[in-house]
């Protein structure tokens, strides 16, 4: 029997998110190397987008069921997971680094005897090996580790793995979880309304104390909203109460990695860049030429955000809509 | 109640991170450690519930004689005693882990409350980790708790909103900001912590499950350009982002 991958597959509202896909991508491309075969589990009520892994080179695709989980159990899809990585001499497992990634992979580990390498931003094999490389210090420095138990745990940064297309035909397994741990639970979600999440946006426009005061943040959203972008927010402000903190971008906040960056008026402490120094381009809008953030971005205006900003957005608004 | 709040000390968020001569680990030369920013979210919330519902606090540490600075602030916050336990050698996450399942195992806690994350390894995981070993409940990211005789209901935060989670006791519940305002230690509180008990306990440290080959730091970034002063570098600026970098 051949070794096992495992990938775990997370769906929102009845949709498989792309850092799954991403996960999928990668444990194909590892299966491969390793000469290990792939399965993509997914712990849900109802899988509707079995194809869409295929595409991504699993075909293998287990469907831990049971009606309780439309929504998320902790406990539930904790134990669902063991139980068929137990069964079935599961070897190697990848989550995807989300809030639910995040909260399930360090419950499974433990019950597998397995170590846990988390929010890797890389994952090779070396010397027959896997060798994985995650941010430390919210990015100020870099790790390179190995798990050295027989069963190994990784979770991937979302945003930074390719998708990477390699269709194989879908072949969806049942395995129904008959009597669930339902000991934790969510019985809800709340969604803020129309708001993009930093951690998952491809675009951030983000603002800081240069901006003055907390009525003078529609500057940047109205510049997000030009560009599909999510709001961002420097630790000062979120301090003094003008932006929530899940809008935190740094040390003490998310650390993001899209693929545009847009400081406005953000000096950049170190806590900051810590968060968001790995973005692709960064742009920093600031009327101090001495600030921090300067030494990090990729173009920079040295301005009054107030009189850049409108114009920045109107300029944006036109080429986009060419 | 008995009540657990779990603290690591971690470099000030300000600090210049250098790596030691041996490649492995930061060097630690001049760097002033803090409480772990999100365990101060823990330490009031430990607070509030016995405040709320009786019974005794014990702040919990794993590491050495440094951690007792992090452990008096959080006596002073108002924890009732704590308890170093120290440990001999090397600890990843889940050692860590192991060593607080089995003190939370052996001391019969009903609450334990940990930082979401430690804003130095990032691992996020010691506190699944811990209920994980121990065999208890765990919520993680909280932002707001209710206790209500033996059930806990509590608000993560996830992407774009939050899930409402209910659970019951025992429970390892991680702290994300916003689930409180940390009061600020009075001098009163200063002066108690001085008188309460600070017990230690020698551990062994199990030997890590992961294992660091290297630590480096990010290669630095090239410098970008200054397009302008002013708003007539915008055109420019939107130029760039479109067929240089492709963004927008």
């Amino acid at each position: 029997m051949s070794k096992l991958i495992l990938a775990v597959i997370e769906q929102r509202d009845g949709k498989i998110k792309k850092s799954s896909l991403e996960t999928v991508s990668k444990a194909a491309e590892l299966g491969q190397k390793l000469g290990y075969e792939t399965i993509a589990a997914v712990p849900a009520a109802s899988v509707e987008e079995s194809e869409k892994i295929a595409q991504y080179g699993i075909g293998r695709i287990v469907k831990l069921s049971n009606s309780a989980f439309s929504n998320y159990s902790p406990s539930g899809y904790a134990k669902a997971i063991v139980e068929f990585a137990k069964e079935n001499g599961v070897e190697v497992l990848l989550f995807s680094n989300t809030a639910m990634g995040k909260d399930l992979a360090p419950r499974v580990a433990p019950l597998l005897g397995a170590g846990i390498a988390s929010d890797c931003i890389s994952l090779e094999v070396q010397a027959g090996e896997l060798v994985a490389i995650r941010p430390v210090f919210a990015g100020k420095a870099l790790q390179k580790v190995k798990v050295n138990s027989a069963v190994k745990v990784f979770t991937l940064r979302p945003n930074v793995f390719p998708l990477v297309e390699n269709s194989t035909s879908a072949n969806v397994e049942n395995v129904s979880i008959d009597s669930p741990d339902l000991s934790t639970s969510v019985t809800e979600i709340k969604r803020s309304a129309g708001k993009l999440d930093v951690a998952e946006a491809d675009i951030i426009v983000s603002g800081g104390r240069g901006l003055k005061e907390s009525g003078n943040f529609h500057l940047v959203e109205e510049l997000a909203s030009a560009l599909g972008a999510a709001v961002g927010a420097s630790r000062a402000v979120v301090d003094a109460g003008w932006r929530p903190h899940g809008e935190q971008v740094g040390q003490t906040g998310k650390t993001v990695t899209p693929s545009l960056y847009v400081a406005c008026g953000i000096s950049g402490a170190i806590q900051h860049l810590a968060g968001m120094a790995s973005s692709k381009y960064i742009v920093a809008i600031n009327k101090d030429k001495d600030a921090p953030i300067f030494t990090i971005a990729d173009y920079g205006i040295v301005g009054d955000v107030f009189e850049i900003l409108p114009v920045l957005k109107d300029e944006i608004k036109k080429v986009t809509s060419n | 109640m008995k009540i657990a709040v779990c603290v690591s000390n971690v470099p000030d968020t300000a600090t210049k991170i250098k790596i030691s001569a041996g490649g492995k680990e930061i060097d630690k030369t001049g760097v002033s450690f803090i409480v772990n920013p999100y365990d101060e979210f823990a330490i009031e919330e430990a607070v509030k519930t016995k405040e709320k519902f009786g019974g005794e606090t014990v702040v919990i540490s794993v590491g050495d004689d440094s951690n007792k600075e992090i452990m008096r602030k959080a006596l002073a916050m108002g924890i009732d005693s704590g308890l170093l336990l120290k440990s001999d050698g090397a600890l990843d996450s889940d050692g860590v882990a192991t060593l607080l399942a089995n003190e939370i195992k052996d001391g019969g806690y009903d609450i334990v409350f940990m930082g979401k994350q430690s804003v130095d390894f990032d691992t996020s995981m010691v506190g699944q980790l811990t209920a994980s070993k121990a065999g208890i409940n765990c919520i993680t990211v909280c932002v707001s708790l209710t206790i209500d005789n033996n059930s806990v209901t509590a608000e993560r935060e996830i992407e774009g909103g939050r899930e409402v989670v209910n659970s019951s006791l025992p429970i390892v519940i991680t702290a994300q900001k916003g689930l409180n305002d940390p009061r600020y230690p009075n001098l009163k509180g200063i002066m108690d912590a001085k008188r309460k008990k600070l017990e230690e306990k020698a551990v062994t440290a199990p030997s890590p499950l992961v294992e660091v080959l290297e630590m480096s730091l990010p290669a630095p970034k090239a410098p970008g350009r200054i397009l302008g002063t002013d708003s007539s570098a915008v055109p420019e600026l939107v130029r760039l982002l479109r067929e240089e970098a492709k963004v927008i």
